[in-house]
């Protein structure tokens, strides 16, 4: 088992987002987790991820065996846990290629593996850009600066083949992107599966999961976790919407 | 009142020892320039906060000393002043401790064709007229107490003279270092750099201090640039963090002229830094940059003042600001635009990132404008460190201090890039990431 989440509640500015999500996500296994805005899939992200405007009120998370709440932000990251940014940040005067280098030093540190050399790095970052097919141009501009909004969704992928996570966790990475991005996100994602990783696709269209297939589809309502199933629960959500569940929930 | 009577008394006593100092001198025409300072001194008022120029800044904890205008100087050797030598690039250097040219420190006995690098003191004895032609007519001294200290006691401080059409590649590096180990030190040092028409040149005007002592320097630099002359100016300001700093830069901008300054203040307990720009023909550019950075309880005051007095002319002007502990930060950017000055384009932007709960920055635009066909602009902005990009960087495995360091470094460097004197540029770097990272 990669990831439990126990009875999770929490809060933010004092209002409860999550009222007690159950999930687990063994080694190797796609999730999807699909429902309506508003129903709390960025804040299970950013709770997962560490943010700490975020108060876990109830319930816990473990990850690889360790509490997971336990951790910050960076220490989370170095585990191996990647948040795709449903908004990813700008972060203007900031490289691309220093923020890059500086993350795969601090996560090798942490993991007591020497610092990569220059060469070295330069010839993975190329590698890992032609999966995501960005320009190399963009490697010397600052972080998202500038950066249309599918440049910065293919960026999250990009960095997410840099940091080569065990648990990466998707935002809505696939919101607005037209279908030549979308077939190059679902590629980088499709990339990165292997029996020892797993991923967490948050997403309110089907669409993506014609291109990724997941093992198991959750749907969030309210704060919980209302319906569970195989892929085949995407394509009954798109053919009937959100309603039929919440009702179900309710009765 | 009896210490603004004692400050003045304790440095207009030194007076006759400094005139003996002089020997033969002190029957030169600068002379009647340094008695007639001295009067205008013991005239002008002393700042205090009702004073609008000094509104948020309270200078009177300089009065709390007792400043020795004639400080010792004691030799220094080469490997004491090495490591400010921005890795020994520069050709062209001047050496000044405690205000006093240091001939066998400094470098320049290689100068091309066509530039002329001395000590002030030097240039008076051989009767150069650019000095009296110049010296004084931009920054004035009467009713100016710090002005008229600094003319009363002019001795040392850089004369650079760039002729007619030429272009001077290398950087000009001043170094002035304050050496207050022996007495509280008044450091003066008045510069002079003329840069004739067509010329291009980069002077870097660097302060620095042997230790964490109590001292007070008061600089005055005056700057013409002439016709279609480029001129780049750096000040580095990396005093003791114990020193007063007070400074003043007066620019005089002919036909066509480009300026460009970039003022670093990183140390001194009290720092108050003038630049005053005046476009004196059409066609001029005048870029002001500017960083500051802050701690334990640093206030830092920048006034500029960009005078529009002619029509065509640009101006364009960054500082920043990054304020940790107590620091207080003050940044008064005016600009006149003169009736006749038509087509004026001129934009100015003060950014500040405040660190802690108790640090300050008071920043304020002051446009004058008297035309009516003109672009002008300004901004300001004060924040704290932004949290979401703190986030997303840890996200990526980042710590929170590299994190940070990060941040501030991308805030910083807008103004750092602009810096085109590359050695300058990557000491200057090299400053921030000891810095930030500590
Ligand atoms: N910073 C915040 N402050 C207050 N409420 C918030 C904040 N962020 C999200 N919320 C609220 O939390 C709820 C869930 O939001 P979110 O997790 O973003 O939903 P989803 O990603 O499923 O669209 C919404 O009602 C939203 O308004
Ligand atoms: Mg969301």
């Amino acid at each position: 088992m990669l990831l439990e989440i126990k009875n999770l509640h929490a809060k933010i500015e004092g209002k409860e987002i999550l009222k007690g999500i159950n999930l687990t996500v063994n080694a190797g296994e796609v999730h999807a987790i699909m429902g309506p805005n508003g129903s709390g899939k960025s804040t299970l992200a950013n709770v997962l991820a560490g943010h700490e405007n975020y108060e876990v009120t109830e319930g816990e998370i473990i990850y690889k065996g360790k509490n997971l709440l336990e951790l910050s932000p960076e220490d989370r990251a170095r585990e191996g846990i990647f948040l795709a940014f449903q908004y990813p940040v700008e972060l203007p005067g900031v490289s691309n290629t220093n923020f890059l280098k500086t993350a795969v030093n601090e996560i090798r540190k942490y993991r007591g593996e020497e610092e990569m050399d220059a060469v070295d790095f330069l010839q993975m970052i190329k590698e890992k850009m032609k999966i995501v097919e960005l320009d190399q141009a963009l490697l010397k501009r600052s972080v998202n600066e500038g950066f249309s909004g599918g440049e910065k969704k293919r960026n999250e992928i990009f960095q997410m083949a840099v940091l080569e996570p065990k648990l990466a966790i998707l935002d809505e990475t696939d919101s607005g992107l037209d279908i030549d991005a979308l077939r190059i996100v679902a590629n980088g994602v499709e990339k990165l599966r292997s029996p020892e990783n797993s991923t967490i696709l948050v997403t309110h269209y089907q669409r993506l999961l014609n291109y990724i297939v997941p093992d198991f589809v959750h749907v969030l309502s309210d704060g919980k976790i209302v319906k569970s199933g195989g892929k085949q629960l995407a394509l009954e959500l798109e053919e009937k919407g959100y309603d039929w569940i919440k009702t179900d929930a309710v009765a | 009142m009896n210490d603004i009577a004692n400050f003045k008394n304790t440095l207009t006593s030194s007076f006759t020892d400094f005139e003996k100092s002089l020997n033969g001198q002190s029957k030169q025409p600068l002379h009647s320039i340094r008695k007639e300072a001295l009067a205008n001194f013991e005239q002008a008022e002393f700042p205090n906060l009702k004073n609008e120029e000094w509104r948020y800044t309270n200078i009177s904890p300089l009065l709390k000393h007792s400043f020795n205008p004639l400080p010792a100087v004691l030799p220094l050797m080469y490997d004491d002043i090495q490591q400010f030598l921005l890795g020994d690039t520069f050709n062209h250097v001047m050496v000044f401790v405690n205000g006093r040219f240091d001939e066998n420190l400094s470098k320049i006995n290689n100068l091309p064709d066509g530039l002329i690098v001395k000590s002030i003191a030097t240039d008076v004895e051989e009767d150069d007229p650019n000095v009296l032609e110049h010296f004084g007519k931009y920054a004035l001294s009467e009713g100016q107490i710090f002005t008229s200290l600094s003319a009363a006691y002019t001795f040392d401080g850089a004369f650079v003279h760039v002729q007619e059409g030429k272009i001077i590649e290398d950087p000009i590096h001043l170094l002035f270092i304050a050496d207050a180990r022996k007495d509280k030190a008044l450091i003066q040092p008045r510069n002079l750099f003329i840069a004739d028409k067509n010329s291009q040149a980069s002077v870097l005007e660097h302060f620095v201090s042997l230790s964490e002592d109590i001292y007070f320097t008061n600089t005055i630099t005056e700057i013409v640039v002439g016709e279609n002359t480029y001129f780049d100016h750096v000040k580095l300001q990396e005093e003791s963090k114990r020193a007063f700093h007070i400074s003043r830069t007066v620019i005089d901008q002919e036909l066509s002229s480009n300026f460009t300054s970039h003022a670093i203040s990183l140390g001194g307990d009290i720092c108050r830094n003038d630049i005053n720009s005046k476009f004196n023909d059409k066609g001029g550019e005048c870029t002001i940059n500017g960083l500051f950075l802050l701690d334990d309880s640093q206030l830092c005051d920048t006034h500029t003042l960009i005078d529009h007095a002619q029509p065509h002319c640009n101006s364009h002007e960054h500082y920043k600001g990054i304020l940790d502990d107590k620091s207080r930060g003050v940044f008064n950017g005016k600009v006149i635009v003169r009736p006749d000055a038509q087509k004026t384009n001129a934009f100015q932007e003060n950014n500040n990132i405040i660190l802690s709960n108790e640090a300050l920055i008071n920043t304020k635009p002051q446009l004058e404008i008297f035309a009516d066909d003109v672009k002008c602009s300004h901004g300001a902005t004060i924040g704290q460190l932004d949290k979401e990009a703190m986030f997303y960087l840890k996200t990526r495995g980042i710590g929170e201090d590299i994190a940070r360091a990060m941040l501030l470094h991308a805030f910083a460097s807008d103004v750092i890039k602009t810096i085109k004197l590359l050695p300058v540029r990557d000491y200057v770097e090299a400053i921030l990431t000891k810095k930030f990272n500590q």
